[in-house]
This record gives structure tokens, C-alpha cells and sequence, in this order.
């Protein structure tokens, strides 16, 4: 095991930003002590080391904490650099920009979409926000075309960056199934992505860390109780 | 100036986002071809580099399209690691903590100066106003850490958050000059290491030659905002 220093993680289980965080320290054979917060009461600790954003996750290495998910795991990358296997960011500097276009491509239109179908308010809202989130996979399904050229990942032979920063969002993509009764990957529509979902699922460090879609579920449903939006009626 | 290895810049010259690319460019002394275009009718070239977005700045190097202003910042300070100087650190943490503060300038200094000159109601304002200024507090911190306030965000020379909020600069003074409210944004007072690292990034050459003259993007904000109410008085005869 990689030597680490003092490392603790401020997370939520269910959070994508969480995941992708976990993940990358999955990749990289680090330990770490994991720290479960409450977003939605928030307490003193992540009030302390994040009060720019007051968001997790947030890594505390030798009690130095950082912020903001896609520059957590780039340090994480950074720090512990391994072998070539377990590199999250590609090497070359075009490589690099096109993973961190998509990353940023993501975290802005992806994230605020699907949120937008929980904590929409009228019937009309939250199908605006899952047309959105239609609209966004679609040009994803390109972007994997494109990154992967023909290679399972988009990062190529095993998972990257974009693979993480992509892949965090599945989990919530069959919790909305589950809440919502909407398909946003499918073979039918977009075929890569929906094979490619399977093989990020089926990695070692997404077995091990992403939480399974119930859990989503049910802290959807205390977030849209604490949102006054109308009880949902499951879809089966 | 050092061969730029075929480097062409798709820009506006007031865009704050292409300002950043040329004043990277110009911090590490390469040249490149400028390629201004007019974003009311974009062309095929803008188009085919960027069509995500459709928008500016887009770097094509060797042909190979680059997009989003921070994202080509670090594509040319590691496409020229062996040009300095480096624009971002080589120690992890560093490195992290220079991101985050590039970040969080996108997010909520722009986003709020727009809301604070550009808001719809006078409430709306008002709560840009505030956010801005608490913006600003924190990048006051951030650069009292990197450098006592003596130097850049950098460090003692430039780096990735300069490049950043530098881009800014001509576009917030522009914007400080229409809104007529009096509201200084870099207000010694208030921000006393921000403002006096205003004066010392302007004087530095790159910073020079990429930012656009304070009166020119004056002249261009009235000039636009002249046309938005001609626009206004047209629809409303």
C-alpha cells in the first residue's frame, strides 16, 4: 500500500462527486478514513475545512483539506502517480485537455440537469429537465466515440478521468429509473454508452465503491421532503 | 518570440475568456496567429472548432482544436513545459490550490459581477453586489497566502490564477465605468492586496499586450449598449 500520510474524506456515500473521489483512491491502492456527512444539516467539521463551498467531498491530507471533486482526484493522480495501470489523467497535453473539456462539460450541463428532474416543481418543469438530460447524453455518446477510439474506456484499455467523472452519475441515472420511470442510457438510443456503462460498473473500484441505487433513492426522497416538493409515487 | 509551432487564436478582443489565452501566450512568449472573428454571424471555422459550444476562445494547435479559455491555459503551460515560466506549480498541493481558486473565480466572481451590473431588478443587484464583494474577500485571502500580498497569486511571478482574474480586468473596469453607481470593484480599502496587485499585473509587458485599452472596451460597452436600446425603441414604436 502506497504510503499516505494522515488521509480523511468528508463525503456523502450517494454523492457522484463522492464517488468519483473514492474511486480515484481506489485506483491508487490508498486508505483512507472515510467521514459520512450530513449535507443537509450541516456540521462544524465540513463547515471548518470548506467554507468557501461548504460541499463535500473534501480530502484532508496531513490535515491540509481540499476542495472541489475534479481537482481532488487530479491531485490524487498527482500524488500518487503508480504505475502506468493506474494513471487517472492520459499523459499527453491534447489528451489531457479533451478529458478536462468533457470533465467541465459534465459537471456544468449533466449534474444540473438530472438534478433538476428532483427538485423540479410542476410535472412541466421536471420534463423540461429530463429532455435536457436526454439532450446532454446524446453529445456524451459522441464524446465516447470520439475519446475512446474503438477502446472500451474513454480513456482507452481501463478507466480514466473522464470515465470517473462520467461513470459517478450512473448510479443516480437508475435511481431516477427507479423514482421516475426515465431511461437515459440505453442500448436503443446510445449504444456505446450503454456497453460502456456495464464495463465501468463491472471494475474492480466501481464494485467496491458505488453505493447501490436504492441508497440514492431513499436520500432523494429526504431531499425532495426537505425540498416541500409532492411525495412521488413509486415507479415500478 | 519563440515559435509558437503553428498556434492560432479564434477570439473577440474584448472577451475577458480570450484575453486569458493571450496572456498566457504572452507569458510564456509564443507567437501566434490572432483570428478575430464576428460571434453575431459565426463562421465555419469557429463552428467546426467548437461546436459543443459554439463559442470563444478556441486555440488551434497544429490544426487540433482546444476550448474552454482555462482548460487552453493549461493546455499551453504543458504543451510548453520546457518555455517559462510555468504558469502552474509542479507540487501537488499547489497545484490544487491554484485550480481552486481559478474555479472559484469563474464561479462566483463572474457570475456575480454580471449579476451586480447586469441585473434585472434593483434586488438582483443588490445580491450580486454583495456576493461579488464576498468574491472578493476571498481572493484577498487566497492571495495573502500565496504571497503575503507582496507578489501575484503565483507566487513571485505569475501564474494560473493571475492569468485568470487578469483576463478580467479590462472587462470589470468597463463594466465599473457603465453601471455609474460609483462601486469600485478592486477598492483599496476594502481589498487592499487586490487592488495594489491590479497595478502591478497591469504593468507587467504580457499583461500589456494582451489586455484591451481601458477606453476601447469602454467605447465598445456603450456602443452595445446604444444598440440593445435602439433595439428596445424599435420594438416598442
Amino acid at each position: 500500500m502506497a504510503g499516505e500520510g494522515d488521509l480523511k474524506l468528508l463525503g456523502l456515500l450517494v454523492s457522484p462527486f463522492v464517488v468519483r473521489v473514492r474511486m480515484a483512491l481506489h485506483m491508487k491502492g490508498v486508505s483512507y478514513e472515510y467521514i459520512e456527512q450530513d449535507v443537509i444539516d450541516k456540521g462544524e467539521l465540513l463547515l471548518k475545512y470548506n467554507p468557501v463551498y461548504k460541499k463535500v467531498p473534501v480530502l484532508i491530507h496531513n490535515g491540509v483539506p481540499l476542495c472541489e471533486s475534479q481537482i481532488i482526484v487530479q491531485y490524487i493522480d498527482e500524488v500518487w502517480p503508480g504505475t502506468n495501470g493506474s494513471s487517472i489523467l492520459p499523459a499527453d497535453p491534447y489528451d489531457r485537455a479533451t478529458a478536462r473539456f468533457w470533465a467541465a462539460y459534465v459537471d456544468d450541463k449533466l449534474f444540473p440537469a438530472w438534478l433538476g428532474i428532483l427538485k423540479a416543481k410542476t410535472q412541466e418543469e421536471r420534463a423540461e429537465k429530463v429532455k435536457e438530460t436526454l439532450a446532454v447524453v446524446e453529445l456524451l455518446e459522441a464524446a465516447l466515440a470520439q475519446c475512446s477510439n474503438g477502446k472500451p474506456f474513454f480513456a482507452g484499455d481501463s478507466i480514466g478521468f473522464l470515465d470517473l467523472v462520467v461513470g459517478c452519475n450512473l448510479l443516480w441515472f437508475e435511481a431516477l429509473r427507479r423514482l421516475f420511470g426515465v431511461t437515459f442510457v440505453a442500448a436503443g438510443k446510445t449504444p456505446l454508452l450503454a456497453a460502456w456503462a456495464e464495463r465501468f460498473g463491472g471494475t474492480e473500484a466501481a464494485r467496491e465503491v458505488v453505493p447501490d441505487a436504492d441508497k440514492a433513492v431513499e436520500f432523494a426522497k429526504k431531499l425532495m421532503a426537505s425540498l416541500c416538493s409532492a411525495p412521488v409515487a413509486n415507479a415500478s | 518570440m519563440a515559435a509558437g509551432d503553428d498556434l492560432k487564436l479564434i477570439g473577440v478582443w474584448a472577451s475577458p475568456f480570450v484575453v486569458r489565452v493571450k496572456l498566457a501566450l504572452s507569458f510564456k512568449g509564443l507567437s501566434y496567429e490572432n483570428v478575430e472573428v464576428d460571434l453575431t454571424s459565426k463562421s465555419e471555422l469557429l463552428l467546426s472548432s467548437n461546436p459543443v459550444h459554439k463559442k470563444v476562445p478556441v486555440l488551434l494547435h497544429k490544426e487540433k482544436p482546444i476550448c474552454e479559455s482555462m482548460v487552453i491555459v493549461q493546455y499551453i503551460d504543458e504543451a510548453f513545459a520546457g518555455t517559462s515560466p510555468s504558469l502552474l506549480s509542479s507540487e501537488p498541493h499547489e497545484r490544487a490550490v491554484a485550480r481552486f481558486w481559478a474555479a472559484y473565480i469563474d464561479d462566483k466572481l463572474v457570475a456575480s459581477c454580471i449579476q451586480s451590473f447586469r441585473g434585472k431588478t434593483e434586488e438582483d443587484k443588490s445580491e450580486g453586489t454583495k456576493q461579488m464583494f464576498t468574491a472578493l474577500e476571498n481572493l484577498e485571502g487566497a492571495l495573502k497566502e500565496s504571497c503575503n500580498g507582496e507578489g501575484y497569486f503565483g507566487g513571485e511571478s505569475v501564474g494560473f490564477v493571475d492569468v485568470s482574474l487578469g483576463g478580467l480586468l479590462s472587462w470589470l473596469n468597463a463594466a465599473e465605468v457603465m453601471s455609474g453607481t460609483g462601486i469600485k470593484i478592486f477598492d483599496p480599502i476594502k481589498t487592499p492586496l487586490l487592488a495594489a496587485w491590479t497595478e502591478r499585473f497591469r504593468e507587467l509587458d504580457g499583461a500589456k499586450e494582451a489586455l484591451p485599452d481601458n477606453d476601447m472596451m469602454v467605447e465598445f460597452a456603450r456602443k452595445r449598449q446604444a444598440q440593445a436600446a435602439a433595439v428596445v425603441a424599435a420594438s416598442e414604436n
